[in-house]
C-alpha cells in the first residue's frame, strides 16, 4: 500500500530571514501557497536536496530524505525527486528528447518506449523533439520541463511556480495539462504558487506560507482572502 | 615560391607534433585545474593561482633552466622518471613539449576557467535533482557547456607552444631533427650569414599554420557556442 506521505519539518537561517516549516502532505496535489519571499521556493528546495536545512527532518512514506539528528542527507541525484523549475533549466546543448530522457538514463532505468510516449501525448510535445530548448516558446519549455520531471520516474513532484513566467494567456495553455498531469501520473505533487486562482485549479490541499512560517493547513477554502491574517498577524500562530 | 630543404621540413613537422603532442597532453591537467581554481575554495588557493600563472610573467629561459634544473638527467625529478618509467627529457622532443605546456598552461587554464565560472550552476542543479551524480553531472552538463572556453583553450595553448621559443632552447638546445623548432630554425638561420632566404621561407611556413589555426579555431568555437546555446 503506497501513502505517499511526505513529512517536512525543517528550519534554515537564510542570513536575516529564517525559514520554520512543519507539514504533512498525504498523495494528491498539495499547494504551498503565500506571498513571493515568504520561503516557499527554500523549503522545495530542501525536498528536493538543493538546500540543506540546519535542523529537522524530510521523510517520504518510510524513506527519510534528510535528518540532522540521524545524519542522515541523502544526496539530490539519490531522491529521485522530480523538480520543475520556475525557468525550466532546460539543457541547452541537448536536444529536447535528449532533455526528456536525462532522468531516466541518470536513474539507470532500461529505455521505456511507451511511458515516453505516453507523456510526450499528454504534454503534447511530440513535434518538439528534435529541436532545442533555445527556440521553444515559454509554454513549451515548461510543458517539455514538466515531462522531464516526469520520465525520471519520481517518488514526488515538485513544481515551483511552473506558470509564473508565461502570460496570462500561456498559462490558461498549461493548466489543463497540470490537471490532467494530477488525475492521471499518480505521482503526489507538491505546487508552489502565490496565485490563488492558479492553487484552486490545481491543488487540494493547502499549505499556507508566509513570512518563513507555516500559517495554516488545510483545503482551498485557505485560498479565499478573508482569512488571511493581517500585516503582523502571521506571527502569533504557532 | 616555397623551397624548403629536408632539413626544414623535418621544424616544420616537428614544431607541429610538439605544439599538437603538447596542447593534448596538457589538456586533462588544464580542465582539471581550471575546475579546481573555478569552483573549489581552499587553503593556498590564491597560490595555486600565482603558481599555474608563474609562466606567463617569468622570462622563458628562467622557466627553461628550472625545468633543467628538475627535469634535466641528472636532476631528482628527471632521474626518477628516467629511471622508473623510461621518460627522458633532456634534449629530446619529448622536454619540448614539456617546456611548451609549461608555458602554455597558464593560458590554457584561463581560458577553460573562465567558460567554467559563466556555466549557469542552476543547471547542475537541475540535472542533480534528475539523479546525475557528480561525474555524470560534470560528464553530461559542466564539460559540453564549457566546451567553447575549452577550444579556445587548445587554440591558445597550441599557438603558445608554436612560437616557444626562450623555454624549449635553455631546457633542451637547439638539435636539428630533436629539438629545432620553427622558432628555433629561423633563429638558427638569421645567425649564419646568407641565410636570410631561407629563413624567410620558415617566416612564411609560420604565417601560414598560425593564420589555418587561427581559423579553424574560429570555426570550431563558434559551432561549440551555437550548440552551448541551444540554437
Amino acid at each position: 500500500m503506497v501513502h505517499n506521505m511526505l513529512v517536512v519539518d525543517v528550519e534554515k537561517q537564510l542570513g536575516g530571514f529564517a525559514v520554520n516549516a512543519r507539514f504533512e502532505s498525504e498523495g494528491g496535489a498539495t499547494a504551498l501557497f503565500g506571498p513571493s519571499g515568504a520561503g516557499k521556493t527554500s523549503i522545495v528546495n530542501m525536498i528536493a536536496g538543493l538546500m540543506t536545512p540546519d535542523r529537522g527532518r524530510i521523510a517520504l512514506d518510510e524513506l527519510v530524505l534528510f535528518d540532522r539528528a540521524m545524519r542522515i542527507n541523502l544526496p539530490a541525484s539519490k531522491r529521485r525527486v522530480g523538480y520543475v523549475f520556475q525557468d525550466g533549466r532546460l539543457f541547452p546543448h541537448l536536444s529536447i528528447r535528449h532533455n526528456l530522457d536525462y532522468g531516466r538514463f541518470m536513474g539507470g532505468h532500461p529505455a521505456d518506449p511507451a511511458t515516453f510516449a505516453h507523456v510526450v501525448e499528454l504534454l503534447d510535445i511530440g513535434h518538439l523533439l528534435d529541436r532545442r530548448p533555445g527556440k521553444l516558446s515559454g509554454g513549451e519549455r515548461q510543458r517539455v520541463a514538466i515531462g522531464r520531471a516526469l520520465l525520471m520516474r519520481p517518488r514526488l513532484l515538485l513544481l515551483d511556480e511552473p506558470l509564473a513566467s508565461l502570460d496570462s494567456g500561456r498559462k490558461g495553455e498549461i493548466v489543463p495539462y497540470l490537471e490532467r498531469l494530477r488525475d492521471e501520473a499518480k505521482v503526489p505533487m507538491i505546487y508552489v504558487s502565490h496565485d490563488a486562482a492558479e492553487v484552486g485549479r490545481i491543488a487540494s490541499r493547502v499549505v499556507r506560507v508566509e513570512s518563513g512560517k507555516v500559517t495554516g493547513m488545510g483545503g482551498i477554502e485557505l485560498l479565499s482572502p478573508a482569512v488571511m491574517p493581517r500585516e503582523g498577524g502571521a506571527s502569533s500562530i504557532p | 615560391m616555397l623551397d624548403l630543404t629536408p632539413e626544414d621540413w623535418t621544424a616544420v613537422h616537428l614544431s607541429l607534433r610538439i605544439a599538437a603532442v603538447s596542447t593534448l597532453v596538457t589538456l586533462p591537467f588544464g580542465i582539471a585545474i581550471a575546475y579546481v581554481l573555478a569552483r573549489k575554495s581552499f587553503w593556498g588557493k590564491s597560490l595555486l593561482d600565482a603558481v599555474v600563472h608563474l609562466p606567463l610573467v617569468l622570462p622563458p629561459v628562467v622557466t627553461g633552466y628550472l625545468l633543467l634544473i628538475t627535469f634535466g638527467r641528472r636532476a631528482p625529478a628527471g632521474a626518477f622518471l628516467a629511471d622508473h618509467f623510461g621518460i627522458v627529457f633532456s634534449f629530446r622532443w619529448t622536454g619540448a613539449v614539456l617546456a611548451c605546456g609549461v608555458m602554455a598552461f597558464p593560458l590554457m587554464v584561463r581560458a577553460i576557467r573562465l567558460s567554467i565560472e559563466a556555466i549557469d550552476r542552476r543547471l547542475e542543479d537541475a540535472a542533480a535533482t534528475l539523479g546525475a551524480n557528480r561525474l555524470w553531472l560534470f560528464a553530461t552538463i559542466t564539460l559540453p557547456l564549457a566546451l567553447p572556453g575549452i577550444i579556445a583553450g587548445m587554440m591558445l595553448a597550441f599557438a603558445r607552444a608554436l612560437g616557444e621559443f626562450g623555454a624549449t632552447i635553455t631546457f633542451v638546445s637547439n638539435i636539428p631533427g630533436e629539438t629545432q623548432t620553427i622558432s628555433a630554425a629561423i633563429y638558427t638561420l638569421t645567425q649564419v650569414p646568407g641565410g636570410d632566404a631561407a629563413a624567410m621561407q620558415l617566416v612564411i611556413v609560420a604565417i601560414v599554420i598560425s593564420l589555418a589555426a587561427l581559423m579553424a579555431s574560429e570555426f570550431f568555437a563558434r559551432r561549440a557556442s551555437a550548440r552551448v546555446h541551444g540554437a
